[in-house]
């Protein structure tokens, strides 16, 4: 089922959540609201659900409007950030519940309700806890028997809001893996809200980057990632090295300093140079855009973490690969490999 | 689907540890020399012996003190068993509307967002702020033969003060909060994510009502509806200015306790009294019990 969002506009008193927001999702995809808090993702999230409603804008279902019908007949899976599992019924019911709350003409006969119940709880690897209460299941057990529980009912769609931001580091990156193969496996088109980029990065087809109710960028991860369209997603995505500078006269300055970066094409004007940590390439000083001095340094596996004063009187932080080692008081020059340049706002 | 995911089962048995060790750290804090620590807590034991225990074995001495058949001739006399049956019908009645107007107001209060909540919360504990007799005076103004409503009433031939309707008004206005008051903290913290769940599976709004927000709230309802009887059934106050007094039939037991006793019938007065006394025993214990239920359905909702 495909999804389309148009001009959303939704206010909480004078703040505006979502503020004028399109979005397209293809049928079958896998795509990733990213944003930091307050960005408006759950807000949207929770309007296609049926949760919430737009104080202005559209919501279509393969071209039908959403917005006419309530969350009980949308047919939408939503996967609760802290589970929202019924505290009072067993895991098996808390699955089967959507199965027995349908209208008496449609709903199956007990034998079915327990196969299928079985069945969910198999594929989410479960099935031995049927029994239990959610109050004994540990925080990514909860989080599975969520996402079965909001599979019982075949859902057109699967909204899954900060599906694993309660969990801790290792079971959060093993359900990562298992969401996308399960995914793969029952393909059905899903969003999820998240304000880890690493999650969205690995887990999905397409991320939509969103700040202050606006949509910042829609793009692959890689997109994302190598070729950020704003300053916010430059500096949100991936660790970067922000640093203000002035273009004149088709010259890039660091405060009084010209750097021998390519200008082409840029306005004039105050702007902000940013760089991944590890696209500053070290080399002998008087050979790179920067000059600089070595302040401490400490290992990370394969990298060395500097931080570095720079001539002008900035200190960034720079990951240098293992083997030229540097040291406190190295006097250094850094070369941007990769580098953009964004006007200030 | 190949891929394992380790699990981990949350087990109960090192909470209880973990609870066990904060308590004897607790007693290992104390500073205080032996003799302080007799004395504090047997003024504490005098205290409650004098003005808890000794009126209640009182009560039943007296109620006692002409042996137990006097005790249940008393019991049996029409004017007592009268009172009895009124005081139980004027609980029901109260209680009933309270359950439902105290579920209402929780419900309001604990899931929506509007204007005028302050204001609807302050209103709620209004019964207890207000001295009973002036709440029962308020129903004499409005009803009684000068009051705003009095001629109509008349007209119609509706009775409503110094009868079964004007006490059980009466009594469900001053027991109001209990139900609302039990509920609304306990509505508030379990969030209303839920019934959000339930509806996004297809639930209807009274199959949400039903399978989800009562199953959870049933123990405080317990809770809220047990103060609300036992306040109900003791009400003095309030009861006394709306109804008349009316012998063999406007009587409460409270009302007949007074009675009884400013006509030097000791031990009529005290064995109805000895009845109240055991309702409130009774309750004592069974909000123990309820309280207990509370608390482990707060625990398991602890992520």
């Amino acid at each position: 089922m495909s999804i389309e969002v148009r001009n959303l506009v939704k206010k909480f008193g004078s703040f505006k959540a979502l503020d004028g927001v399109d979005l397209k999702v293809n049928d079958g995809e896998l795509l990733a609201l990213l944003g930091p808090s307050g960005s408006g993702k759950t807000t949207l999230l929770r309007i296609i659900a049926g949760l919430d409603w737009p104080d202005s804008g559209e919501v279509s279902f393969n071209g039908e409007d959403a917005l006419a019908q309530g969350a009980r007949e949308r047919h939408v899976g939503f996967v609760f950030q802290h589970y929202a599992l019924f505290r009072h019924m067993t895991v098996f019911e808390n699955v089967a519940f959507g199965l027995r709350v349908q209208p008496r003409a449609i709903r199956k006969d007990e034998v079915t309700i327990r196969a299928r119940v079985k069945e969910l709880l198999d594929l989410v690897q479960l099935d031995w806890l049927a029994d239990r209460y959610p109050s004994q299941l540990s925080g990514g057990q909860r989080q599975r028997i969520a996402l079965a529980r909001a599979l019982a009912i075949e859902p057109r769609i699967l909204l899954l809001d900060e599906p694993f931001g309660a969990l801790d580091a290792k079971v959060r990156k093993e359900l990562r893996k298992w969401l996308r193969s399960l995914h793969h496996e029952i393909n059905v088109t899903s969003i999820f809200v998240t304000h880890d980029q690493e999650e969205a990065l690995e887990v999905a087809n397409r991320v939509v980057v969103m700040d202050k109710g606006k949509i910042e960028q829609i793009g692959s991860p890689d997109d994302v990632y190598e070729s950020p369209a704003t300053a916010f997603v430059h500096s949100f995505i991936g660790e970067s090295i922000e640093l203000p500078v002035l273009i004149a006269d088709g010259v890039v300055r660091l405060g009084d300093r010209p750097l021998r970066l390519a200008a082409d094409g840029l306005a004039p004007g105050a702007s902000r140079l940013f760089v991944r940590r590890h696209d500053m390439l070290v080399g002998p000083p008087g050979s790179g855009a920067f000059e600089g001095a070595v302040q401490h340094v400490r290992n990370f596996g394969p990298v060395q973490r500097a931080e570095v004063a720079l001539s002008g009187g900035q200190t960034i932080e720079i990951d240098a690969p293992r083997g030229r080692e540097l040291r406190a008081g190295d006097t250094i020059s850094l070369e941007p490999r990769r580098y953009r340049i964004f006007a200030d706002a | 689907m190949t891929m394992q995911i380790a699990d981990s089962v949350s087990l109960s048995a090192p909470d209880a540890k973990a609870r066990a060790h904060a308590a004897a750290a607790r007693n290992n804090l104390r500073t205080e020399p032996r003799a302080v620590r007799i004395v504090i807590i047997a003024l504490a034991m005098t205290f409650l012996s004098v003005f808890v225990v000794l009126p209640l074995v009182v009560v039943f001495a007296q109620a006692f003190s002409k042996g137990i058949l006097a005790y249940f001739a008393a019991l049996a006399d029409p004017e007592a068993l009268s009172a009895i049956k009124l005081t139980l019908l004027v609980a029901a009645i109260s209680v009933g509307l309270n359950l439902v107007f105290g579920l209402v107001a929780a419900w309001a209060i604990a899931k929506f967002e509007f204007s005028g909540k302050t204001f609807l919360i302050t209103l709620i504990d209004l019964p207890f702020s207000v001295s009973p007799v002036i709440s029962g005076l308020v129903f004499v103004l409005l009803f009684g033969a000068q009051g705003y409503f009095g001629g109509w009433l008349r007209d119609h031939d509706i009775q409503i003060l110094f009868a079964v309707p004007g006490i059980a008004l009466a009594t469900t206005f001053v027991t109001f909060p209990f139900v609302a008051r039990a509920l609304i903290p306990l509505m508030q913290e379990q969030g209303t994510q839920e019934e959000e769940a339930a509806i996004s599976l297809g639930a209807s709004g009274l199959q949400t009502f039903f399978r989800v927000t009562l199953p959870n709230i049933k123990w405080g309802v317990l809770y809220g509806v047990l103060l609300c009887n036992a306040r109900a059934m003791g009400e003095f106050g309030a009861v006394s200015v709306v109804s008349g007094h009316i012998r063999g039939e406007t009587n409460t037991m409270p009302l007949l306790v007074e009675i009884l006793y400013n006509e030097y019938q000791f031990v009529a007065a005290f064995a109805i009294a000895s009845l109240l006394a055991m309702l409130a025993l009774i309750t004592l214990i069974a909000k123990t019990v309820l309280e207990n239920h509370l608390d482990e359905g707060q625990d398991a909702s602890e992520h």
